[in-house]
């Protein structure tokens, strides 16, 4: 059945047992967002460590594939530049929107590869995309960026 | 005794419920508190309209637009009568939100034109700081969000009627919540999320009492109970017509013929005035004064049939027919270990909108694993943000049934709900 192409064994693990969900001592910014269609809620915090290097903290509330994401997410942009982690975060997004006609690339992505079933279900779609949506306006608050690298380098 | 519905027959008046979803699968709704589904008279009646009759109504001389006109207000007059109206004192507005928007406006408006002309508004929709407007911890944001803007544009205050552990209105301390401060008291009948149908009587009685303007929301009562509209004690009452088996498009707002004649316009422009000159205009009686623009004849059309067919299967049928359904989907949800159903548990004075949350998994995930059954279902908030807050939940799942559905679409859900338990070992 399409369900465990949707609920891969990946994200039920990362939904039962989420990774680096604490909040910073430090943040710098934090993102508030929510899906008011369905009430699911994430908080995401950002700061840079002395090496320049991301540092992300969440929270949240919702279904296993909005808080799996939030798991995913932490795992993969944690402790890599601000340039590395648009990278992951672009081609999430495109993923996520690519109604499974996008065959994921696991280098870029790590268990970020587990949502590809989740494209196929535009209700769905924004319960995974809400921590990267946060992700984004948290640097943007912080004035962590892509730009902001370019500037310093 | 009223005659048991034929759900088998009811069911082949329905196309959408031959069809089947994901995998072949056949489809079970229960998401009629969302929307129902339209039987085949509905949308023949809004062909043959488009077929035969379809032109500008209230306008023109010739032979199409008079039967247009005819078509628009002999609707008119039968979608008040299903609710023992007059069909004067009917408003058709594009769903309930507007419905009660317009009721909300007329304060607003009447505020800001009492600043410049005090003799022009009638002064029951004036409002002004220390002013207090009443609704209820279980409202519709469309019944919640609209009063919060007045209270922020006129400097009134908002309170609120809050909720027992079980569900229901906590009267307690009515008296002091609806006071002489009181203008507004405006209420759900039947609450969209809980299920629970409220004293609408004794609220409106108490309205009175303290010189406030009564309003309901009967959004999930008149497709589900027979409702006669004046005898709620309701000054204005606001519904919509896609959840009684009526296309979508079309809102309906009853006033008291005293209080709509003395309610200021909401939206301005073609066909609600009387006169107009470069300085100023007048506006016709009610209920045109509130229909500016080109109407939704159609939709007004389809709406009378989808009421035939309600009138012949009888609304005390109906609502026997949809007490029994909840009577038995409460069973069989309390029978479940890890569920809890948000609302009233005993079946009374409550309607068919049963909601319930599963221990350790989210309403979305519950959703998708009815769906995937072939079931349809409402998850989330219901648009009762603050309601599912009062009960310490993101959200809820609900099941919500209608004159097409019967037992084992319920145990179609019931299965769907074991299974996603099973799948996510909870």
């Amino acid at each position: 059945m399409d369900l465990e192409s949707l609920y891969q064994e990946i994200i039920l693990d990362h939904y039962k047992h989420p990774r680096g969900r604490v909040l910073l001592e430090e943040p710098t910014a934090e993102s508030h967002q929510v899906n008011p269609t369905c009430g699911d809620e994430v908080t995401v915090q950002v700061a840079l460590d002395i090496d320049g290097h991301l540092m992300v903290g969440y929270e949240g509330q919702g279904c296993s594939i909005s808080q799996a994401s939030a798991s995913v997410m932490s795992e993969m942009v944690t402790g890599v530049t601000p340039s590395d982690a648009d990278t992951v975060r672009r081609a999430f997004v495109e993923l996520m929107h690519s109604k499974g006609a996008v065959e994921p690339d696991e280098d870029i992505l790590g268990d970020g590869v587990a949502f590809v079933g989740v494209a196929k279900y535009p209700a769905r779609i924004k319960c995974a995309l809400l921590p990267w949506m946060a992700l984004q306006d948290a640097e943007a608050k912080a004035g962590i960026g892509i730009d902001q690298q370019k500037g310093s380098s | 005794m009223v005659q048991p519905l034929d759900v088998a027959r009811i069911r082949k008046d329905f196309p959408i419920l031959q069809r089947t979803v994901r995998d072949d699968r056949p489809l079970v709704y229960l998401d009629s508190a969302a929307t129902s589904q339209k039987p085949i008279a509905v949308l023949d009646a809004e062909r043959a309209f488009y077929e035969t009759s379809n032109a500008g109504v209230h306008r023109g001389a010739h032979q199409l637009a008079e039967e247009a006109t005819e078509a628009y207000e002999s609707s008119r007059a039968a979608i008040a009568g299903f609710v023992g109206a007059a069909a004067e004192d009917l408003v058709f507005t594009k769903n309930a939100t507007e419905s009660l928007n317009l009721a909300a406006y007329a304060f607003s408006n009447a505020t800001a034109k009492a600043a410049f002309a005090a003799d022009s508004v009638d002064p029951r929709f004036v409002l002004r700081p220390g002013d207090s407007i009443v609704v209820t911890q279980m409202e519709h944001h469309a019944n919640l969000v609209p009063w919060q803007e007045l209270c922020a544009k006129t400097g009134a205050t908002l309170r609120w009627i809050g909720l027992t552990d079980e569900g229901r209105l906590d009267l307690g301390g009515i008296d002091s919540l609806i006071d002489d401060t009181t203008r507004v008291v405006s209420v759900v009948h039947q609450s969209n999320i809980l299920g629970t149908i409220n004293p609408i009587a004794e609220l409106m009685d108490r309205a009175r009492a303290v010189g406030a303007l009564g309003i309901v929301d009967a959004c999930q009562s008149v497709p589900h109970m027979p409702v006669d509209v004046a005898s709620l004690g309701a000054d204005v009452v606001a519904w919509s017509g896609h959840k009684m088996l009526g296309p979508t498009g079309l809102g309906l707002l009853w006033g008291r013929p005293e209080v709509l004649a003395s309610m200021p316009p909401f939206i301005t422009g073609g066909s609600m005035i009387e006169t107009v000159f470069m300085e100023h205009s007048t506006y016709a009686a009610p209920p045109k004064r509130f229909e500016a623009g080109t109407p939704m004849v159609a939709q007004a059309v389809g709406l009378a049939a989808a009421v035939a067919y309600l009138q012949d299967l009888g609304m005390d049928a109906v609502e026997a027919h949809e007490h029994e359904l909840t009577g038995y989907a409460l069973d069989q949800l309390e029978q479940l270990p890890g569920v809890r159903v948000i609302g009233p548990l005993d079946n009374v004075d409550r309607g068919s909108a049963v909601s319930f949350v599963v221990d350790g998994l989210h309403p979305h995930d519950v959703g998708q694993f009815l769906d995937d059954k072939g079931v349809a279902v409402r998850v989330g908030h219901h648009c009762a943000w603050p309601t599912c807050r009062r009960y310490s939940v993101p959200a809820t799942t609900r099941l919500s049934t209608y004159v097409y559905n019967d037992r084992d679409d319920i145990d179609i859900a019931i299965e769907g709900i074991v299974a996603a338990q099973k799948f996510f070992g909870v």
